[in-house]
């Protein structure tokens, strides 16, 4: 079964929804729960609550703590995980088939029973900052963070997942319980299964296991638009290592707006197809892609571009990387770029390279259709945002994109005012001695 | 269905002699085919003997930038032709060196297997290491040096094979160093091609939506002809003494929040009768659950690390056997010594009979999700191939991971775990 084909939807009473999509490829089922929180839904002093929160549902509830959870899914050849994003967080195990009643047991268990033992608060404090730290140790991160910051004066996109360091030493278990009981209800999750099973006993499990749920309450939602940014701006970090890099980043549309696709299409054109899958597919690589065969091949200005525009409920980032060529400056890697943008303003893309955009991502789409896991993250992913005919209808609209699209978002979003630009600048000579 | 006709199906779904077909060409190359057509795709993995083993000392980097260099262009197609062709058809392909082998590997919608497989064998076999061009990889391999150069785990993992493998070719990082990717010419890639790039010992495996037959007369034509009568014989790995005492060294880096520690032994060859005793062995130490004893100990008891594991990485040659943590610099002490804790009760009594069940259970379920696409199934049978472990290795599996005891567990850590003879490497701000 590809992605391509409609699913149906189910809600409890207590508004849990449901998506199920039968596959018999593999005796596996990839099962993920998903809740309308993230780090969208903080504010100063409780930035990275959500990611914690996230940790916390690892520590176990008095019907399975945690060591007998983690040994039950691995006995059984299962992978677990979960993952923190701006809009949502999720939970997902991929188990052989006759063995996910027990994965659908510890979400249904831990969506309302999670303890928030003190004391593994507290050694999960320790945790994430290490993981925070962990992730300093990259420039890279840090150029991020800043341009995070300058890119998001009102809306809570501003900060890290992981959140502000600050924060991470002061949020308390209280906090975080709240935070828990908050955002982790029926009303506020969808459920997307995808696998080898039958619709109808799927369905009757997960019944049995939800219904009686209470449904929780809406929760409250940090509302604190964007307004439009009046200006570029221009940052620089400083920091060790030898190596410059420069982000781009312009404001762009949310993923349920009509210019989000044309967008996809632009950002294929410049610096390669990215398509949205999370596991399996692979990639394809971008060195026919505008950016690439400028910066990289013909003015050797950079070593190596990306590009990309995540699916957000808010407007959010579209981002342009660069690592500057040794022997080049940020500024002649800045030139070459605004070269290639006005170029796609002055003038529309032809149809051959929209075309192989399509192809590439109809692509990308086969090769994601073909993992169980990556088929039960669609469903649930895209409804986080939109609805899973985001994905049915995802090829579709990219085909309906024409060059006059392509060249009016250009003119519309990639402006200077409308874009940060960050530069990591060293200060030091790094240690690469034999 | 009875469980004996149940246990005998799920054997039969595994890849295997019943549907892995191999062939050994007239030049060498030995092509593994397997079926899927469930499947809209194709994936190409394989191997030929041209790894970073076989590069001179002065220009250590030599094959992993031969292989980098490859795809930029060819006698038939330059480098915009080869990436226009690839990319437009949504299929990707790449050369990446290792220690041993190159490996190669390649992904298309099944339609597309003929257009991939001739642009593999050009790449190959054809290559012409344009000059400018050879510019332009070069200053891309000198700024991944550079990132390296920052990155603690990177530059601590260096720093453990510096130590445990003195004197043994396996002290080289692959990617090499500043000044012998400066040394390296436009000529020493053509000689490194010429010399080490052919069919002898190389291994394509081909898995997806594709026919066994078409797939071999399509192999033929495009690999069947390549000879090179001067490539060496396979390289022969060297034991590798284990060190006197426990040595240590940091590496400092400026302005780092996190240090990291890779610490180990050298282990042993993926042949050696002890691996699978190993093998779960070492899942118990450090993979388990939440990362083993290794990630209860310092993540869920201490949190002093977001990761803190083990790993075995046994090869054609005595592979390292370390464990990998990652924190704050305050708390580099109390890490490692919680490790080394591990190890000694590790070394000194046997796993506990449910410790064993749990990792048996877990190698053997996890196979059908290592097996779901078609590189990984494309992946196992490199594996089977490259250590010759029999195209029934699947249909075996399950016994030979049923025969370990807690017993073979500890003679095999005892035989490799010594806490008194470590490597013990970081990196991290200055101590």
């Amino acid at each position: 079964m590809t992605l391509l084909e409609p699913i149906p939807s189910i809600r409890l009473k207590n508004g849990l929804e449901i998506k199920l999509k039968e596959i018999h490829t593999a005796p596996l089922i990839s099962s993920w729960v998903w809740y309308r929180v993230g780090s969208r839904d903080e504010i100063p002093g409780i930035t990275g609550i959500s990611h914690w929160v996230e940790h916390m549902q690892f520590k176990g509830t008095e019907k399975y703590p945690a060591e007998v959870r983690e040994k039950n899914i691995a006995r059984a050849g299962g992978t677990w995980n979960a993952f923190t994003y701006l809009d949502w967080t999720t939970y997902f195990e991929t188990m052989p088939a006759d063995k996910i009643d027990q994965a659908l047991e510890i979400e249904a268990d831990r969506m309302v029973n999670s303890i928030y033992d003190p004391e593994e608060v507290e050694s999960e404090r320790t945790v994430i900052m290490s993981e925070r730290q962990g992730r300093e140790n990259s420039p890279s991160f840090w150029l991020n963070e800043a341009i995070h910051k300058a890119a998001f004066q009102i809306h809570s996109y501003s900060h890290m997942i992981l959140g502000d360091m600050v924060d991470l030493g002061t949020i308390q278990r209280e906090d975080l319980y709240q935070h828990y009981k908050t955002y982790y209800a029926p009303s506020n999750a969808v459920i997307s299964i995808a696998g080898d099973f039958e619709t109808e006993s799927m369905l009757k499990r997960l019944k049995t296991l939800y219904k009686d749920l209470p449904e929780g309450a809406d929760p409250p939602r940090v509302n604190r638009p964007e307004p439009t940014q009046r200006g570029e701006h221009r940052l620089t970090v400083e920091g060790p290592g030898d190596t410059v890099m420069v982000d781009v980043a312009y404001h762009a549309p949310p993923a349920s707006h009509e210019d989000f696709f044309p967008l996809l299409i632009l950002d294929s054109i410049l610096s390669g197809p990215q398509g949205l899958n999370m596991f399996g597919g692979g990639g394809i690589s971008n060195k026919t892609s505008r950016l690439y065969a400028k910066l990289v091949e013909e003015d050797e200005v950079a070593v190596s571009i990306s590009g990309g525009i995540p699916a957000t409920i808010d407007p959010y980032l579209y981002s342009i990387n660069m690592i500057v060529h040794p022997a080049s400056t940020p500024e002649a890697a800045l030139q070459s770029l605004d070269g290639e943008i006005q170029r796609l303003q002055d003038s529309p893309p032809n149809k051959e390279e929209l075309a192989r955009a399509v192809r590439q991502n109809r692509a990308l789409f086969a090769y994601g259709g073909e993992s169980i896991t990556n088929q039960a993250f669609w469903m649930g992913f895209s409804e986080m945002f939109a609805s899973y005919d985001w994905v049915t209808g995802y090829l579709g609209n990219l085909k309906a994109v024409t060059p006059g699209d392509v060249q009016r978002i250009a003119q519309k979003y990639l402006l200077p005012k409308n874009r940060i630009v960050g530069i990591y600048l060293p200060h030091n000579k790094g240690n690469n001695h034999s | 269905m009875s469980k004996q006709e149940f246990a005998a199906l799920k054997t039969e779904s595994l890849p295997g002699p019943h549907d892995i077909t191999r062939t050994e060409l007239g030049n060498g190359i030995v092509l593994l085919v397997r079926p899927n057509h469930k499947s809209l795709s194709v994936a190409i993995s394989g191997f030929l003997q041209a790894g970073s083993l076989y590069d001179p000392e002065p220009k250590l980097g030599l094959a992993d930038f031969t292989a980098t260099t490859l795809m930029r262009g060819t006698a038939n197609r330059t480098f915009g032709e080869i990436y226009n062709e690839l990319e437009s058809m949504g299929a990707s392909l790449g050369v990446s060196p290792g220690a041993h082998t190159a490996g190669f590997g390649g992904k298309s919608l099944a339609d597309d297997l003929p257009h991939l497989l001739a642009l593999l064998a050009d790449v190959l076999i054809h290559p012409i290491f344009p000059k400018s061009d050879v510019e332009k990889v070069r200053s891309q391999l000198l700024t991944g040096l550079e990132l390296r150069a920052q990155d603690t785990g990177e530059m601590a993992s260096m720093g453990f094979d510096q130590i445990a493998y003195a004197g043994h070719p396996y002290r080289h990082p692959s990617d090499g160093y500043l000044e012998t990717i400066q040394a390296i010419k436009q000529k020493d890639l053509v000689d490194f091609h010429a010399r080490h790039y052919g069919p002898r010992e190389m291994v394509i495996v081909i898995t997806g939506a594709v026919k066994p037959e078409t797939v071999l007369t399509l192999v033929e034509e495009s690999l069947g002809n390549w000879s090179n009568p001067d490539q060496p014989d396979v390289f022969q790995v060297p034991e590798a003494a284990p060190l006197g005492e426990t040595t240590r060294a940091h590496h400092p880096i400026e302005e780092k929040s996190q240090a990291d520690i890779v610490l180990g032994v050298v282990g042993p060859r993926r042949k050696w009768e002890g691996f699978y005793p190993a093998l779960l062995g070492n899942s118990i130490l450090g993979q388990f659950g939440m990362m083993g004893r290794i990630g209860d100990s310092v993540r869920v008891q201490a949190g002093l690390a977001y990761y803190a594991y083990s790993s075995l990485s046994s090869s054609i040659g005595p592979g390292p056997w370390t464990i990998a943590a990652g924190v704050a610099p305050e708390n580099l002490e109390k890490a490692i010594d919680l490790i080394k804790t591990e190890i000694k009760k590790f070394i000194a009594e046997p796993v506990t009979p449910q410790e064993l069940a749990d990792v048996q259970s877990n190698y053997i379920g996890r196979l059908p999700l290592s097996l779901e696409s078609n590189s990984g199934v494309a992946s196992a049978l490199l594996t089977m191939e490259r250590h010759q472990l029999g195209l029934d290795y699947l249909q075996g599996y399950e016994k030979m991971i049923r025969d370990v005891t807690p017993d073979s567990i500890l003679e095999a850590s005892r035989k490799y775990l010594d806490p008194d003879r470590l490597a013990i490497s970081t990196a991290g701000p200055p101590l």
